[in-house]
């Protein structure tokens, strides 16, 4: 590496694409998207890429970053670069439409498949009274914050193999609606998450726990679900 | 080691080390079926039994059969008991797999040795 620059290679083109090689200046605070911004501001207007809010709250600037799926806006090249060596490529397991955006069209419509929220109340109705400590909220709220970035998607070993597999945000959704009192079908949300490549498919390897860049566990979401429909099918509930 | 990818060789030790124990069956069948035969054939089968490199086949079987043994356990305690915390806790349950195959093995070689 020569001082002061980064050997940045970056994804070009579709399936057929190759990488191209860029000089980046390095320089203090700065991020993979910083770095990718400014390959497209200074030496390739043409490159596309994806972000919005520069802040790990949108959840759209995920890219494979040296091999790892993660959240370009608040991942540190210092952290991450191997020598001043970065390679940048767009995330696994979802169609390429260009350079490093991905469609993550297939990832939210799974999202969806496992059920939207439903209430049993009206908008004219007061709020429901939901106690933070019950146990049912607890395990919502533990999984609640997902920005839907699809880096767990990416980094999901099952989804590789099988891409009728819900992954892990979509079943970190269901584990949600499963305990959330408000839901009116909380039954057909286990049933949903518990069919065809639903959460029985998880091998429980806990990558998409491990690359979380929020933190969450669909690992334990996932377990949850399983064990929720192991005992939901004992007592005869299950279809 | 830091954690990560230690589900998937959990997964990978427990598919494998399956695998290879219903390899040993058939001869583990073949050697009851022996003595069924006869004692001339069992006898001459369990001195090729005392041979050195069937002894470490042996140990290799000890060591497969306690880590499927106590990973599938795991997984068992994955998906049927709640999670203590929602990180990998529950998922490095593979070192006590490893730890207690490790004193397997050594149990056997001392015993055997």
């Amino acid at each position: 590496m020569e001082a002061g620059l980064l050997d940045v290679r970056i994804w070009r083109g579709g399936d057929e694409g190759a990488f191209a090689s860029y000089r980046v200046p390095a320089r203090e605070n700065q991020t993979v998207l910083d770095v990718v911004t400014e390959v497209q501001r200074c030496f390739e207007p043409s490159l596309a890429y994806r972000f919005s809010c520069r802040v790990g709250v949108c959840g759209s600037c995920a890219m494979t970053v040296n091999g790892a799926p993660r959240w370009t806006c608040r991942t540190h090249v210092k952290r991450v670069a191997d020598d001043g060596a970065l390679t940048i490529e767009p995330l696994r397991h979802l169609p390429l439409v260009k350079d490093l955006v991905s469609d993550v069209e297939t990832f939210f419509d799974k999202w969806t498949q496992v059920g939207v929220f439903e209430g049993t109340a009206t908008r004219a109705e007061p709020p429901a009274a939901v106690a933070p400590t019950s146990r049912e909220r607890a395990a919502a709220d533990a999984a609640i914050q997902c920005i839907n970035c699809a880096v767990c998607y990416a980094a999901c070993d099952v989804v590789g193999w099988d891409h009728d597999y819900l992954g892990p945000a979509a079943l970190n959704r269901a584990w949600t609606l499963v305990n959330d009192v408000r839901v009116a079908d909380r039954h057909g949300a286990l049933e949903r998450a518990m069919g065809e490549g639903g959460c029985h498919s998880c091998h429980s390897h806990g990558a998409c726990m491990e690359h979380c860049p929020v933190g969450l566990s669909p690992t334990a979401s996932i377990a949850g679900l399983k064990r929720t429909a192991f005992w939901s099918l004992l007592k005869g509930r299950a279809a | 080691m830091s954690g990560r990818g230690l589900g998937l060789w959990a997964a990978l030790g427990h598919r494998l080390s399956g695998v290879a124990l219903a390899a040993f069956l058939p001869l583990h069948f073949l050697a009851l079926g022996l003595a069924l035969e006869g004692a001339d054939r069992f006898d001459s089968f369990l001195r090729f039994s005392d041979l050195p490199l069937v002894k470490l086949a042996e140990l290799g079987l000890v060591v497969f059969l306690s880590l499927h043994l106590l990973f599938g356990l795991r997984v068992l305690a994955i998906e049927l008991l709640p999670w203590p915390s929602a990180d990998g806790q529950r998922l490095r349950l593979v070192y006590a797999g490893v730890a207690m195959t490790a004193v397997a093995a050594i149990a056997f070689v001392v015993s055997v040795v």
